[in-house]
């Protein structure tokens, strides 16, 4: 079946006549139409739309236009990245029925790259959360075991990858949100070097941490994508003016030989499932195996990281949702003749926000009001330079770093729902990345012994250096499909096997 | 150890402009207490030698040439306003009396 073809093979298709981008692009709705009311991976389908995209790659193709290597091939776009005209609700109740009036830079790449957009995917509202049971449209379902949670904030995304809706997907990481439901799923997801992607139409939740980038089933269709979305933009200011690292050629290349790879010793051990420390022990010895020199790092301040970062994140969301006014867009509430423009501000944040929305602004205002900012928000930045120097240092002694990336496999739907604390701890591991702006793949590692899910294998890159990923992660994915026989997510069970 | 009281959520909730139910701030109080201890940790490293990060890049402003580029027509950006009038955002009253 052609919709469990990587995006690579489907766009040889394409070019070799075997099928066209509409083909192509039906496909997938009809998928969509049979698995989504279980998996639950999309808030917003645009079947027009899509098809109307396809058609005009296929008559671009037909007249010989010259075409970006992703032309005609169908993409998810997770809910917090704006698209002209088409709802974008970040799951949130706050911007139900939104419709934005502009193309987020990212779409506008898209476009221009002739990528068809199928429609939205689930998360947790404003990208909050590592389960995507914090939408307020519902959870999404994990395709390898729909009882479990496909990860978070992006969990549509990552769903809709393992349920063969779609071969791309875009995400967005602010701390783990791409990696981790791209463990839990089997799939691949690179979160950029801070300033990599332009934010320019992102909805913000975090400023300094968040990024868009790439979520695919192998790691040459996540450069492929990468490339796309990737550059300039002046329309962000934090926006890096450098050129883009050659992340595809480094995806084709993957050749470790001689390669220094840093394993940190701080991101291991106590509170990791056994079988996810054991995929990526086995993932250590055929990068070994591969020429690769395997180093031991310590980042003796990483234990710090997950306590700055919800400091960091929730002062900054703080800031950021005050816009969510009830005055120049999303829902109104209480507007009546004699309630003042304060009181339905009130109420339209009471009833708009979710619980751990709330939770998060709550502490973002208490991390930065007047008495506790030194003792918290201003202890947390310090916090931050002692993560950077820990990665610095690292970095002397190795050429890329790695870890697991989450520390267990997919958790039932509900399990961490009221233990705000053990949630926050799913992204213990991939937290200090964002913290220090570096890039950070994650690649799955293989299936835990104990639940026979999926693992993911994170490797991290000094910044601007996300070439490096790429490199590693291809030689790893090569080794791992030798090993197993199969892509990792070929032996997906449940519903992802009934395509 | 951080205690949070009932009413210091409540005033944070007025500060954050959330008119949140009595139940929920009950709520929040307990948990809050419980990830304040929890984050406060940063304090033990956060020596006064060490500076602050509040950004991964060294950036200083970022300026554009002051120049007119297209943007938004009055219409579109109005067009998900929850009520507009004469090409302006319609806002409940914000003085306390009527004027």
């Amino acid at each position: 079946m052609i919709i469990k073809r990587n995006a690579a093979d489907m766009a040889a298709a394409l070019a070799s006549g075997e099928t066209t981008s509409v083909a192509l692009t039906q496909a997938h709705l009809d998928r969509i139409a049979e698995v989504d009311k279980e998996v639950h991976a999309f808030l917003h389908v645009d079947s027009e739309g899509a098809l109307a995209q396809a058609a005009l790659a296929d008559k671009k193709r037909a007249a010989g236009e010259k075409l970006s290597p992703l032309a005609g091939i169908p993409l998810a776009l997770k809910d917090v990245m704006v698209q002209k005209g088409i709802p974008t609700t970040c799951g949130s109740k706050m911007l139900e029925g939104w419709r934005p009036p502009y193309d987020s830079t990212v779409v506008s790449k898209l476009r221009a790259a002739d990528v068809v957009i199928l429609g939205k995917t689930n998360m947790d509202e404003f990208a909050m959360g590592s389960s995507t049971e914090n939408s307020a449209y519902g959870p999404t379902h994990n395709p390898w075991d729909l009882s479990r949670i496909p990860g978070g904030s992006g969990g549509g995304s990552s769903a809709s990858l393992a349920a063969f809706e779609a071969p791309l997907a875009i995400g967005t990481d602010t701390g783990g949100s791409i990696r981790q439901p791209a463990a839990v799923t089997g799939t691949v997801g690179v979160k950029p070097t801070y300033g990599g992607v332009s934010r320019y139409g992102l909805v913000a939740f975090s400023s300094s941490l968040d990024q868009a980038g790439p979520c695919a089933r192998t790691v040459l269709d996540a450069a492929l994508l990468h490339e796309v979305i990737a550059g300039h933009d002046p329309k962000d200011s934090t926006s890096i003016n450098a050129p883009v690292p050659a992340i595809v050629a480094a995806a084709k290349n993957g050749n470790v030989k001689g390669l220094k790879i840093g394993v940190i010793k701080e991101l291991q051990g106590e509170g990791y499932q056994a079988g996810v420390l054991n995929r990526f022990n086995e993932s250590l010895e055929l990068l070994a195996g591969l020429g690769a020199e395997i180093v031991e790092v310590s980042c003796p301040y990483f234990e710090y990281a997950l306590a700055a970062y919800y400091l960091i994140a929730p002062s900054e969301c703080s800031s950021n949702l005050a816009r969510f006014d009830a005055m120049r867009y999303g829902i109104r509430v209480g507007d009546a003749s004699g309630v003042s423009a304060e009181e339905v501000m009130n109420l339209t944040r009471e009833v708009g926000f979710g619980r751990e929305v709330k939770r998060r602004i709550i502490l973002g205002t208490y991390a930065l009001s007047s008495g506790y900012y030194d003792a918290y928000y201003g202890s947390a930045q310090k916090v931050r330079t002692l993560i950077k120097q820990d990665f610095d240092n690292a970095f002397l002694k190795a050429d890329v770093l790695v870890s697991p990336t989450a520390p267990t496999t997919a958790f039932k739907i509900g399990e961490k729902a009221d233990d705000p604390i053990a949630m926050y701890l799913n992204d213990i591991a991939t937290i200090p990345v964002n913290m220090a702006g570096i890039c950070g793949m994650s690649l799955p590692s293989g299936l835990a012994e104990e639940d026979n899910l999926p693992t993911g294998f994170q490797i991290m890159a000094p910044a601007m250096k996300d070439d490096r990923l790429y490199n590693v992660g291809a030689a790893l994915e090569a080794a791992l499909l030798s090993k197993w026989g199969a892509p990792i997510l070929s032996h997906v069970s449940g519903l992802g096997a009934r395509a | 150890m951080a205690e949070i009281s009932r009413d210091d959520v409540a005033n944070l909730a007025r500060l954050a402009r959330i008119d949140m139910a009595p139940a929920e701030l009950d709520h929040l109080a307990s948990e809050l207490g419980v990830i304040l201890n929890a984050v406060a940790r940063v304090q033990e490293v956060a020596g006064q030698n060490v500076p602050p990060t509040s950004h991964p890049l060294p950036l200083q402003n970022v300026y554009r040439k002051d120049e007119v580029t297209p943007s938004l027509t009055p219409e579109a950006a109005l067009s998900a306003a929850p009520a507009s009038e004469e090409q302006r955002f319609k806002v409940p009253k914000i003085l306390g009396e009527e004027a």
